[in-house]
């Protein structure tokens, strides 16, 4: 082969790899720039905390309809009984799945739209996205519920968790340049202080984490598994080409 | 038992003769198989025919599997994948398996396909290969579309939306024809329940039978070499090839090598990255099919990517679909469109190289174009492309006529 072509075709492997390496993100609401996150499916008491997070103060009014207790039980190593006096308010089986305790028709009366199911939002906005929007709550005064969202500008949820973080006010700055007039978000600023011991927690941003890292979980239980078991699958297969390669060695000694 | 052997004669080679007196089983399998000799010069670009067949497989068998637990209809059909991915046992590995198959079996076609324009394949006597292998590409594009309707998440939804109402720019029947598509006024559980039918019976049928017709083909006139060199021009005395190897054992054990291999990378895909960044698994899919809400970025997977970016690059909703169907089309009519006398690239003339070089540039270019939204200036790069991509078929008769070549050698190097 040229010289030509093996540039061509390194030139276009490398630009598959960037295509395929540069991942599109999830798209930011609000044009802020999204928090980081850093989840970690390993840490059980983590997603422990965020299972108590989360049914605590999400399953109110989200459910997680795909995720059923006795999976999350398996896996956050909670016995039945456990899981019936600390995690199920209103199910009765420990086979049933999350469902919010309001009801879809009420909420769209309530809020003007039924809240989301939870199970696969990591998925489908990334855990990034979560996390910030737990944390991108702000004063606004002339929103029904008395606050806007910097992630998700319009969200018809409250707050709910504003007795944790307390509130906060966003400070905006206007540039206008040749007529067009551009917002810039410059940072929140603390108005009221929260109690986040009632949550029993020792901190609002690590209990948004474990939240997220809980949802970040049950958007795909077997996440862990899978790279677990693609470890073991990928070493037999190595065990394997070494013995392939050998017999096509000896098959092709004679070909010259 | 003796007065039966004088009267009918002793058994002669006892089962398989058996089978042999009622069905070709012997004969095939030399034919076919144990004497069907191919170059030994195959290199890197020659495994990915075999490729695609394990590819196949692996989408057959688990798309029966998939079946069993999937439900074809717009209410139950997205928790119904969630149940394969969660309740189903093992179901998480069989639906990984069958998306990250879908991926890769365009990786491995376009690459099939590419090592065709490598060393000539689709030229004389081959040309019929080529034609049914591009009947194999067609057949699999719509399988692949109505495969990815099926999970019924938004993008599921609204990129088989866009695609569908692009048949709605062909004047007169456009309308009519988009209706007959989806069987009803927008895309709904009657459309879902037919593309459910086409993905797991219609389209799988014919692609088996053409796979079929492809291999038969080859079988007939014989596989090309990195050389572009008819092996069996030169035979032994036994009217063996020269240059050739029996595909058993020979390119049976190569390609075995070869499938494992490539089942690493498939397993590093399936087990560490089963959405690729958003790439194999889009993330919208993972929300249910709304059709009040419109995703804010509808792009269809990358494997169409590179035709919907010639799409979009035409300004005009008739032309960009008469020019999105030609650079799907175009591809056929190469036997006919390359003039050069000599097959293999390696004996071609500078000027076929650089076309074909900036052409697989212009290709992977407009792949990426096409995921990302619509911008002025990504529309303006998208057009510059899709020229290049057009001016390599439409000028190739001119170029590859002019073009000097290199003598040809006698025997496979």
């Amino acid at each position: 082969m040229s010289k030509l072509i093996k540039l061509a075709v390194l030139a276009a492997s490398t630009g598959i790899a960037v295509f395929f390496l540069a991942t599109p993100g999830f798209a930011a609401g609000g044009g802020a720039e999204l928090l980081k996150v850093d989840i970690d499916p390993g840490q059980i008491n983590s997603l422990q905390r965020g299972a108590r997070n989360f049914m605590n103060y999400c399953s109110g009014c989200h459910s997680a309809q795909y995720v059923r207790f006795n999976t999350i039980g398996k896996y956050l190593e909670l016995s039945d009984e456990q899981l019936i006096d600390n995690l199920m308010f209103n199910a009765e089986k420990t086979f049933e799945p999350i469902v919010a305790a309001m009801s879809a028709a009420d909420a769209e009366r309530w809020y003007g739209k039924a809240p989301p199911d939870l199970s696969l939002m990591a998925r489908s906005k990334g855990a990034d996205y979560i996390y910030s929007f737990l944390k991108g709550f702000y004063l606004q005064a002339d929103s029904p519920t008395g606050v806007d969202n910097l992630y998700l500008p319009g969200t018809s949820m409250p707050h709910v968790l504003w007795d944790l973080q307390g509130y906060q006010r966003a400070n905006f700055s206007e540039h206008t340049e040749a007529g067009v007039t551009t917002v810039h978000f410059e940072g929140f600023e603390q108005v009221t202080e929260g109690n986040i011991s009632l949550a029993l927690a020792d901190d609002y941003d690590e209990f948004v984490r474990d939240t997220v890292n809980f949802l970040a979980y049950i958007a795909e239980p077997i996440r862990a598994e899978r790279r677990k078991i693609g470890t073991w699958v990928i070493m037999y297969l190595l065990v394997f080409l070494i013995i392939a390669y050998m017999l096509k060695k000896q098959v092709w000694k004679d070909v010259h | 038992m003796a007065r039966i052997e004088a009267e009918v004669g002793k058994p002669q080679g006892g089962f398989m003769q058996w089978i042999d007196d009622r069905f070709p089983w012997t004969s095939t399998m030399k034919y076919h198989v144990t004497e069907y000799y191919t170059s030994k010069n195959f290199n890197f670009w020659y495994v990915f025919g075999v490729l695609a067949m394990v590819v196949l497989v692996i989408q057959l068998v688990t798309g029966i599997f998939l079946t069993m637990n999937y439900k074809p209809s717009a209410d139950e059909a997205f928790a119904s994948v969630e149940y394969i991915m969660r309740d189903v046992e093992w179901g998480w590995l069989i639906r990984y398996m069958h998306s990250t198959g879908a991926s890769f079996f365009f990786i491995v076609v376009y690459l099939h396909m590419f090592r065709a324009m490598l060393y000539g394949s689709y030229k004389k006597p081959r040309e019929l290969i080529w034609l049914i292998g591009m009947m194999i590409f067609f057949v699999l594009m719509a399988e692949a579309f109505a495969g990815y309707l099926l999970p019924w998440g938004q993008m599921s939804y609204w990129g088989a939306q866009v695609i569908i109402s692009l048949f709605g720019a062909i004047p007169g029947i456009g309308e009519a024809l988009v209706e007959i598509i989806r069987g009803d006024y927008s895309i709904s559980d009657i459309t879902l329940n037919r593309f459910f039918a086409l993905h797991v019976i219609a389209l799988p049928l014919a692609l088996v039978g053409l796979v079929f017709v492809h291999i038969v083909a080859l079988h007939e006139v014989g596989s090309n070499n990195p050389d572009g060199i008819e092996i069996k021009e030169h035979k032994g005395p036994d009217g063996i090839p020269l240059d050739g190897v029996a595909f058993h054992p020979y390119h049976t054990t190569k390609d075995l090598v070869a499938i494992i291999i490539f089942l690493i990378i498939f397993s590093f895909v399936l087990f560490f990255a089963p959405e690729m960044g958003g790439y194999f698994l889009e993330h919208a899919n993972f929300e249910p099919a709304n059709l009040k809400a419109t995703p804010e970025h509808i792009a269809p997977v990358w494997y169409f990517t590179p035709f919907y970016a010639i799409l979009r690059a035409v300004p005009d909703k008739l032309w960009g679909f008469i020019l999105f169907g030609s650079s799907v089309l175009l591809p056929v009519f190469l036997p006919w469109l390359d003039r050069a006398r000599v097959k293999s690239i390696r004996y071609r003339g500078w000027i076929y190289k650089s076309a074909l070089g900036i052409f697989v540039v212009s290709f992977v270019a407009l792949g990426w174009l096409g995921t990302q939204p619509a911008s002025e200036t990504y529309v303006l790069i998208a057009r510059i492309f899709s020229v290049i991509y057009f001016a390599f078929f439409l000028l190739m008769p001119y170029y590859t006529t002019v073009d000097k070549t290199k003598p040809v050698p006698d025997r496979v190097v």
